[in-house]
C-alpha cells in the first residue's frame, strides 16, 4: 500500500478546495441559508407540521442530502476531471499508485469535503429551527455512506466527462431533479398514490428517508429499505471504477 | 557485435550469443521485446519493437515525428496499454510488477503539462509522495536549487515561463530519486542557454548513474549527449548504435560536380576514386568522409584536371538525419 500517495493527492485536493473557500464552503452556506428563509419562513410558517415536526424543521435532513448529494458529485467529478483536461494525470498514471489508491484518494478528499460542508449547513440550520437528532450513529452512517456513494459517482462523471459540459449534465439533469423530486421538501404521503409510486423508484428517496429518520425516527420508508438501496448504489458505483480501471475507459489509451 | 546490439540479425555463433547475451541482461535496465502499439483508431504505432537500454546510458531515441517515439515512452511508464509484446524495467514487467518498475521512472513529458495555481515547492513535494517517499525538504531544495528554481520555490506555477515551467516538470521528474529519468523532446521550444545547461544537467545525473533515455529529433542534441543513439521509424527500430558509429555515417558528405562534357564512362585513371557518374553523363558524384585525415578532394581534383574534364559547377551536401531515416527504412524492406 503506497499510503504516501494517497495522503498526497487527499492533501493536494484538499489543499484546492481551500484555495477556493468561497466557493467550496461560504457559497453553499449561503444558498442553504436562503432555502431556510424562504422554505422555512416564508412558506413554512403556512404548511402545516408534518408528522409532528415543524415544516422548518422537516426539511433540514433533505437540505443537507441536496448539499451532500451535489457536492460529493462535483467536487469528485471536478477533481479528477481537472488533471485530465490539464494533462496532469500523466503523473498518476505513471506513479506507482494502484487503482484503489487513486480512488480511495480522490474519493476519500471529495467525501471529506462534502461531509465538512453537511456539517455546517447542520450547524447553520440550528440557527434557524429547533433540531433533534435521535439516532446521531446512524445520521453519521448515512452521511458518511452519502458523501462516499456520490463521490464515487462524481469519480466517475469525470472520467467519462470530456468537456466542461457533461461535467454539469448529468448533477444539472438528473441529480437536482432526482433531489427535488426525492421527498426533500415534503413527505411523500402528500402526494397522490400514482406519484407517490413512481417516487418510489427514484433512488434519492431512500438517502432523504432514511437521513431523516435519523433526525425523527420516522421516515417515508423503512430506515433498513434506506440502507439498503444506499449499499446496492455504493456497490454499482465500486463495480463501474473497478471496470473503468480494468479497462483504461478514458485514461489510457 | 550484431548480438550485442539490439539483436537484430545476430550472426555470431550461439556459444558466444549466449556469452554476450547473457551480459546483456547483465547490464540492461529497460528490456523491450516484441512490443507493439495499435490504437483504436486502427493507427499502429509501434510494431514488434526490441530494444535493450542499458544500465548507466545516456540513450537517445531519434525518429521522424509520428515515428513512435513517445508511444515507446508511454507504454514503459504506463500511460498507454500495449497490445501486445511485453517490458521489463530492471527485470521488473510493467504490468505484473508495475509498483517497483515504475518507483525506478521519472518522467519529463513532452508538454507543458502542469497545475496553474499549486506552488513550484507543493507540487514537486506532491510527485515525491505519489512515488511513496518519504518528505525530503533538502532532496527538493537541493533539485529546486540545481535547477535554478529555488528563487520561484513559493511562487505559483502559473507565473513561471515556459523555460521554468520545462524545469519544473524535470524537478517533479527528479523529486523521487528515479534510477531512470525519460526526458521526452526535452528541448524542443527551449533556447540555446537553457539547452546548454539541461545538457549539464544530464550529464551530471549520467555521474551519479542515473540511465536516461531522451528523444529528439535534432540530431546535435544526440550528437552532444547520448552514448548510444536508437533510431524508430514507422513503429519500428530500425537501429540501435554507439554514437560514434553512427556520426561515422552522418559524417559523409557527397561532392557533385556538374560537367562541361558529357562523359560515357569513367575513365581508367579516376578507378580509385568513390566516383559515381550520372545517367546523362553530366554529373559526377564522389563520397567522401569529413572526419578522415584526408578527404581526398585535391587529389581527386587534379586527377579531374590530369584527365582532361572540366566542370561548370560544384556543390558538397551532407546527409542529412531525414535522408538517413529515409535510407535506413527503405534499406529495411
Amino acid at each position: 500500500m503506497n499510503h504516501r500517495a494517497i495522503w498526497a493527492i487527499y492533501r493536494q485536493e484538499m489543499a484546492r478546495a481551500f484555495r477556493t473557500v468561497l466557493q467550496s464552503i461560504v457559497s453553499p452556506v449561503i444558498s442553504t441559508s436562503l432555502y431556510f428563509v424562504v422554505f422555512g419562513a416564508a412558506i413554512g410558517s403556512r404548511i402545516q407540521e408534518i408528522g409532528g415536526v415543524s415544516y422548518g424543521a422537516f426539511i433540514v435532513p433533505g437540505l443537507i442530502m441536496l448539499s451532500l448529494l451535489t457536492h460529493s458529485i462535483s467536487n469528485a467529478s471536478f477533481g479528477i476531471y481537472f488533471p485530465k483536461f490539464t494533462g496532469t494525470i500523466y503523473e498518476i498514471l505513471s506513479a506507482p499508485v494502484s487503482h484503489l489508491e487513486i480512488v480511495v484518494a480522490y474519493v476519500g478528499a471529495a467525501a471529506t469535503k462534502s461531509m465538512i460542508l453537511g456539517a455546517i449547513i447542520l450547524a447553520t440550520a440550528t440557527l434557524f429551527v429547533p433540531l433533534r437528532i435521535e439516532h446521531p450513529l446512524v445520521m453519521v452512517l448515512f452521511l458518511v455512506l452519502t458523501a462516499c456513494t456520490f463521490s464515487l459517482f462524481g469519480f466517475i462523471i469525470g472520467i467519462w466527462a470530456d468537456g466542461f459540459e457533461k461535467l454539469q449534465l448529468v448533477p444539472l439533469l438528473i441529480i437536482t431533479p432526482l433531489t427535488f423530486l426525492g421527498g426533500s421538501f415534503y413527505s411523500i404521503d402528500m402526494l397522490p398514490p400514482f406519484w407517490r409510486s413512481v417516487t418510489l423508484f427514484n433512488p434519492v428517496l431512500y438517502l432523504v428517508s432514511g437521513f431523516r429518520w435519523s433526525f425523527y425516527g420516522d421516515a417515508d420508508v423503512g430506515v433498513w429499505v434506506s440502507l439498503t438501496m444506499t449499499l446496492i448504489f455504493l456497490a454499482v458505483c465500486l463495480g463501474i471504477v473497478s471496470w473503468i480501471f480494468r479497462t483504461g475507459y478514458r485514461l489510457k489509451s | 557485435m550484431a548480438c550485442q546490439e539490439g539483436g537484430r540479425g545476430a550472426h555470431c555463433g550461439p556459444d558466444i550469443c549466449a556469452v554476450f547475451g547473457y551480459r546483456r541482461r547483465m547490464q540492461s535496465i529497460i528490456s523491450v521485446s516484441n512490443l507493439s502499439k495499435t490504437y483504436d483508431s486502427g493507427f499502429q504505432a509501434l510494431n514488434g519493437v526490441d530494444l535493450e537500454v542499458r544500465k548507466g546510458e545516456i540513450f537517445a531515441l531519434l525518429g521522424p515525428n509520428g515515428a513512435g517515439k513517445t508511444t515507446l515512452i508511454s507504454i514503459i511508464c504506463g500511460l498507454v496499454n500495449r497490445s501486445g509484446g511485453a517490458v521489463a524495467v530492471d527485470g521488473h514487467d510493467i504490468l505484473t510488477d508495475y509498483r517497483a518498475a515504475r518507483a525506478l521512472i521519472g518522467l519529463v513529458p513532452q508538454e507543458l503539462t502542469t497545475d496553474a495555481f499549486e506552488t513550484v515547492w507543493a507540487t514537486v513535494s506532491f510527485t515525491r509522495g505519489l512515488f511513496g517517499k518519504p518528505a525530503d525538504p533538502a532532496h527538493i531544495e537541493k533539485v529546486l536549487r540545481t535547477l535554478s528554481l529555488w528563487d520561484k520555490r513559493d511562487d505559483k506555477i502559473v507565473a513561471l515561463s515556459g523555460g521554468m515551467k520545462r524545469r519544473l516538470l524535470i524537478a517533479k521528474a527528479l523529486s523521487h530519486e528515479p534510477r531512470i529519468l525519460f526526458l521526452d523532446e526535452p528541448t524542443a521550444g527551449v533556447d540555446v542557454e537553457l539547452r546548454r545547461d539541461m545538457w549539464e544537467m544530464v550529464r551530471g545525473l549520467k555521474s551519479s548513474g542515473v540511465t536516461i533515455i531522451l528523444t529528439t529529433h535534432y540530431i546535435e542534441e544526440a550528437e552532444e549527449m547520448a552514448d548510444r543513439v536508437g533510431v524508430i521509424s514507422e513503429g519500428r527500430i530500425i537501429l540501435v548504435e554507439e554514437k560514434a558509429e553512427l556520426m561515422r555515417k552522418l559524417g559523409r558528405k557527397q561532392l557533385t560536380l556538374q560537367l562541361k562534357e558529357p562523359l560515357g564512362a569513367l575513365p581508367q585513371s579516376l578507378a580509385e576514386y568513390e566516383l559515381s557518374l550520372s545517367e546523362d553523363g553530366l554529373a559526377l558524384t564522389y563520397d567522401y568522409d569529413t572526419r578522415a585525415d584526408r578527404t581526398g578532394i585535391t587529389r581527386l581534383l587534379r586527377a579531374l584536371d590530369g584527365a582532361g574534364i572540366r566542370f561548370t559547377d560544384l556543390d558538397t551536401r551532407q546527409s542529412t538525419l531525414e535522408e538517413i531515416f529515409v535510407d535506413l527504412v527503405r534499406n529495411d524492406r
